[in-house]
């Protein structure tokens, strides 16, 4: 056996099981790779060794007690540090959160602590989950382990780095706009945004409320499948909360696509695309066309405003949800001689450049004169999006396109230009409006060796069809997602 | 010139449920400061409300109390502002859609009922409480504030006015039937003086006739119902000064002050009015169907406007039908003596006179007194049958009350029974009336003041116990 | 200073000054002048929007059809006080402390 960091969740599940290794053994070698990478990497901000530890002591014993909690019982995870941990810091890459330490786990969090997985540590990410490249975290930015000098996306960057690299043998992400898929795509592994509500959002430090979703991020299809099992469904304290029954995720997983209707979005294929990129994509289709799917080609015109509606109702929504950020219970202060000063000056110094937009955006999108023709406005394009993909889904059974319409970009290319940032979300952000799930699998390199995401996307509560496509995608790419990381003694 | 004021009337009412609106932390006045929060109320980052079911029926109770429509679909949303009392620096509330419309109270002011309309009644959270420390205890002056955040997130409901409310009089009688029927309805203890009912009105002047509104000023800090009264008393004659002088009223808030009797104008910031309200993305929308609003209809209690009609219709002056009407265990009481045959006046005199009395001395409530329908039914047949006199009564209540037995037992322990049979008094009378010749002489020349002391003599005669009104009417009818 | 983007649709003239008062956000006259520029340029980008017809379209808030999520109203306890006050920037106490309040 290999370096156990190379394993995917489901072969240190039945290695585990088999009593071929154990969780501390698990653990020791996720420790080795990431004393091996980080220094290049910088994908996590906080490792809890200490508690890590306990954890995967106590898996250990549990399994040999005859206990079974489930498919990631003593492996090590990997948690965005927008994810709230009962006293483990916990600072959304922001300086206004530097040393918090929250009294209270997300459900996510308490949901993989009692099925037995190993918290290992804490990623970086884009402040408050706002970006696209994890440049804009307070505490330097990740790097992508195919390239130390291009971007491993965002915001999930720092999880996205960890799996490739194999710091981390699964990690959780959040999704507002694309934020686990593309940089899923961008460092090669699979990503995926569950149906909105099928996964619990409290204790997720909210960006924009009505879109994000946390999410996993993994080597492997059926490890996504195994992730969500985990997470996912009904959580009486969100009330955004999905309360029916989850879908059986695994039926049909290995069927392949015979039969199936994938329908290719025109709105998110060709233009504006990088041509290796859609060369890929391409590729991919045809070779699902030939494993018996029927393709067809369809158009959802609302699509092509889904961006734009996303930067009104995104940061609308963030300038609320960011508002609790004022120095008052928690968190950074700084000097004010009224509440007033101490609380402007406090959220001054404590968020980036980014995020300080993004706030000034929202909140002008929101006030007295503009609320119709901007936030409203963008409610009601939301809608149509929504017809459109509901129409869509009479047509064909998934869609499809790229994940991002470029590779990895290199590190300060895009800072400069806001604008161009968002653009890599064009592809991702359609099913953030949709709420409808979406996943990324990585299909091959392009010239450069960076890796091409493919995007599938389905109805609402259609993770089945969505997993049963990806995993034949996964199958026909046979795309090794273990990344030539970057660490300081070269291999 | 004649003005004629026009008023408004924002009420915000503290519900008695156990739990906050949006979070299973416990709702009690007087808790350690700090004690009832968790992440939610506290607005930690991650936290998520989730509604209280309890007090979406409580809102309604409220406005099918106030003759709302109850609607089918409603929204809350975000008002956005910051403040420190506010941990999320947005209060979750209902802005567009909200649960409760267009309904109305009835009012009284002396003899004169009027109709306010309530514009809406919509649910949101309440904030946590500031201490300002520095001089006085007034923000003004103060060098810094503490916070206690255990009333952030208490339910709060909040009831607008038409502004159909003419006099300060009238204020001061829509609030106070507000306040009764929200007692009445058990949702909220509406302490003024806990805060748990608060208001501010919007006070604007208009010629007498005109039809548009004049410029309006938002009256806050009135912390009792007297202090309403005053405030709009005084704000009224401001306004009317400014408009006689032919200056404008400026739009802005005011701020009453109690022991200046004065309305003084606070800084306002016009930012500050911007709230950027928008549909709350972390709470999905409340659907009530015919079903369950029929349900909550039909559990609503009688309210204090509708026992106070009953009252009258069951021969109570309307006064006296208010202030029984008030309180629900003096109109239980009252209702069971009716029903036992007494005279409804009388007993209703009694409990809101002798009784009140009576209990307050002993601090009691009447639930846990010995004074109870029956009793009253029974005293009050005594009286009318006159075997005891108005005053006598008094007293029997009084040995009601102090546990000695029933009215009959009493009075008779007592020896108050009056006598006022003929058979039992005639004989006393012509005795009387043998041995007083002159007496007689003078009441048969139509000398009226002579009756006085022959009725003295009977009383006399009979140690005390004779009815003096029988007594007169069969001497009356032995002078012929 | 108006721009526009396409004829018929909402000019973007930010008065950012306001904007960041709103928002609590004390920014210098350089860094206002930036952000000015910075949020003009995206917000013509997503003033495109209104290039779009929705007469009597509907806004979404929620993706997910649900109505009536409720919790019954049962007290399920709060945190314990020192863990809510050990992450006060400042206290006095019981208390949270902040500096004197605008009078408001």
């Amino acid at each position: 056996m290999g370096d156990l960091a190379d394993l995917t969740v489901a072969e240190a599940a039945a290695g585990l099981r088999k009593g071929d290794l154990t969780a501390v053994e698990l653990l020791e070698a996720v420790n080795r790779r990431a004393a091996m990478t980080e220094a290049n990497l910088h994908a996590y901000l906080t490792v809890d060794r200490e508690g890590s530890a306990r954890a995967a002591v106590a898996a250990d014993a549990s399994l040999n007690a005859g206990k079974d909690p489930g498919p990631l019982h003593g492996i090590p995870v990997a948690l965005k540090d927008n994810m709230v941990t009962r006293g483990l810091e916990t600072t959304c890459s922001s300086k206004i959160l530097s040393g918090y330490l929250p009294p209270y786990d997300g459900t996510a969090v308490t949901r993989l602590r009692d099925g037995g997985a190993v918290i290992f540590g804490k990623t970086n990410l884009d402040e408050f989950a706002m970006g696209s490249s994890t440049e804009n975290s307070a505490y330097g930015t990740s790097r992508n382990p195919w390239d130390p000098e291009t971007v491993p996306g965002g915001s999930s960057g720092g999880s996205a780095a960890a799996v490739a690299a194999g710091s981390a043998l699964v990690a959780f992400g959040s999704d507002t706009g694309g934020s686990i898929r593309q940089p899923a795509a961008l460092c090669g592994i699979v990503g995926m945004k569950p149906t909105y509500g099928l996964v619990s959002r409290y204790g997720l430090i909210a960006f924009a409320s009505s879109l994000d979703q946390i999410g996993p991020l993994t080597r492997t299809v059926e490890d996504a499948v195994a992730a969500l099992e985990v997470v996912g469904g009904y959580d009486p304290l969100d009330s955004t909360s999905y309360p029916g029954a989850v879908p059986d995720y695994r039926s049909g997983l290995d069927s392949g696509v015979s039969g199936l209707r994938v329908g290719v979005v025109t709105e998110l294929n060709g233009t504006g695309i990088d041509p290796e990129v859609q060369a890929a994509v391409d590729a991919t289709i045809a070779r699902l066309e030939q494993a018996g799917a029927t393709i067809v080609q369809l158009s959802l015109p609302s699509v092509e405003y889904a961006l734009s509606a996303y930067y009104l109702i995104a940061p609308a929504e963030c300038s609320a949800n960011l508002a609790r950020f004022d120095g008052v219970r928690y968190g950074l202060r700084r000097h004010g001689e009224t509440v007033e000063q101490m609380m402007s000056n406090t959220r001054a110094e404590g968020f980036g450049p980014e995020v300080t937009r993004r706030i000034l955006l929202g909140t002008y999108a929101l006030s007295a004169g503009y609320y119709d023709a901007f936030y409203g406005q963008a409610q009601r394009v939301r809608t149509l999006i929504i017809r459109d993909f509901e129409a869509a889904y009479q047509q064909a059974d998934v869609l499809v396109s790229p994940t991002s319409p470029t590779t990895a970009f290199a590190i300060g290319d895009r800072t400069a230009d806001p604008l161009s940032m968002y653009m890599s979300d064009v592809c991702t952000i359609p099913s953030n409006m949709s709420g409808d799930p979406a996943i990324s699998v990585p299909i091959g390199l392009d010239s450069s060796g960076l890796p091409i995401g493919f995007q599938v996307m389905a109805p609402a509560l259609g993770e089945p069809v969505m997993f049963r496509v990806a995993a034949e995608v996964e199958r026909q790419a046979g795309f090794d997602a273990r990344a030539p990381y970057a660490s300081s003694e070269a291999r | 010139m004649a003005y004629e004021p026009v008023i408004g009337i924002e009420t915000h009412v503290e519900l008695t449920t156990d739990s906050k609106m949006f979070c299973g932390c416990q709702v009690n006045f007087g808790s350690p400061p700090n004690t009832n929060v968790c992440p939610v109320c506290l607005g930690l980052p991650g936290a998520l409300p989730v509604v209280n079911a309890r007090a979406v029926e409580y809102a309604m109770t409220i406005g099918l109390a106030l003759n709302c429509s109850i609607a089918e679909h409603s929204v809350f949303a975000r008002k956005n502002y910051f403040y420190p009392d506010m941990p999320k620096n947005y209060q979750i509330s209902q802005y567009d859609e909200p649960l409760c419309v267009e309904g109305h109270l009835d009012v009284e002011v002396g003899e004169e009922t009027s109709r306010v309309g309530i514009t809406r009644v919509h649910m949101e959270e309440d904030t946590g409480k500031s201490t300002h420390i520095g001089e006085g205890g007034r923000i003004q002056a103060a060098s810094h504030s503490l916070l206690d955040f255990n009333r952030a997130g208490v339910p709060l409901m909040e009831v607008v006015s038409e502004p159909d409310i003419r006099s300060a009089e009238q204020a001061r009688a829509f609030v106070s039937e507000l306040r009764g029927a929200i007692l009445r309805l058990g949702v909220s203890d509406a302490k003024l003086e806990e805060g748990s009912m608060r208001f501010d009105a919007n006070v604007s002047l208009r010629p007498v006739g005109a039809e548009e509104f004049g410029t309006k000023v938002e009256v806050k800090n009135m912390n009792s119902l007297r202090s309403l009264q005053r405030a709009l008393e005084y704000e009224i004659e401001r306004q009317a000064a400014l408009l006689d002088a032919g200056e404008a009223v400026v739009q802005e808030t005011r701020h009453w002050d109690e022991e200046a009797g004065s309305t003084s104008g606070m800084r306002s910031k016009e930012e500050a009015f911007d709230y950027r309200y928008f549909p709350e993305p972390d709470l999905v929308p409340v659907a009530v169907d015919d079903e369950w609003r029929k349900r909550v209809a039909q559990s609503l209690p009688e309210l204090p406007a509708q026992s106070r009609a009953r009252y009258v219709a069951m021969g109570l002056e309307p006064t006296t039908a208010g202030l029984i009407a008030r309180d629900v265990e003096a109109g239980a009481v009252f209702e069971s003596a009716v029903a036992g045959g007494g005279e409804a006046q009388t007993v209703a005199n009694w409990l809101t006179g002798e009784v009140t009395a009576l209990l307050r001395k002993t601090e009691t409530g009447l639930a846990a007194s010995p004074i109870d329908g029956a009793a009253l039914a029974a005293l009050a047949g005594m009286v009318a049958d006159r075997s005891l006199s108005a005053s006598a009564a008094k007293e029997v209540l009084a040995g009601v009350a102090a546990g000695e037995g029933s009215p009959e037992e009493v009075a008779t322990a007592r020896d108050l029974i009056q006598v006022s049979d003929s058979a039992s008094l005639e004989p006393v009378i012509d005795e009387v009336l043998a041995a007083n010749p002159e007496a007689l002489e003078k009441l048969r020349s139509g000398d009226g003041k002579v009756m006085g002391f022959l009725i003295g003599q009977v009383m006399r005669a009979t140690g005390g116990k004779a009815d003096p009104g029988a007594v007169s009417r069969i001497i009356e009818l032995r002078v012929g | 200073m108006s721009r526009y983007y396409h004829s018929g649709l909402m000019p973007v003239d930010i008065d950012i000054a306001k904007v960041a008062r709103l928002a609590r956000l004390a920014l210098n006259e350089e860094e206002l002048e930036r952000y000015r520029r910075q949020c003009e340029v995206v917000l013509e980008h997503a003033a495109l929007v209104q290039s779009l017809l929705t007469e009597g379209v509907p806004p979404t808030s929620h993706p997910l059809p649900r109505t009536n999520a409720f919790r019954e109203d049962l007290v399920t306890g709060s945190l314990p006080r020192e863990e809510v006050l050990s992450q006060a920037p400042d206290r006095d106490g019981d208390f949270f402390v902040v500096p004197r309040i605008l009078d408001e």
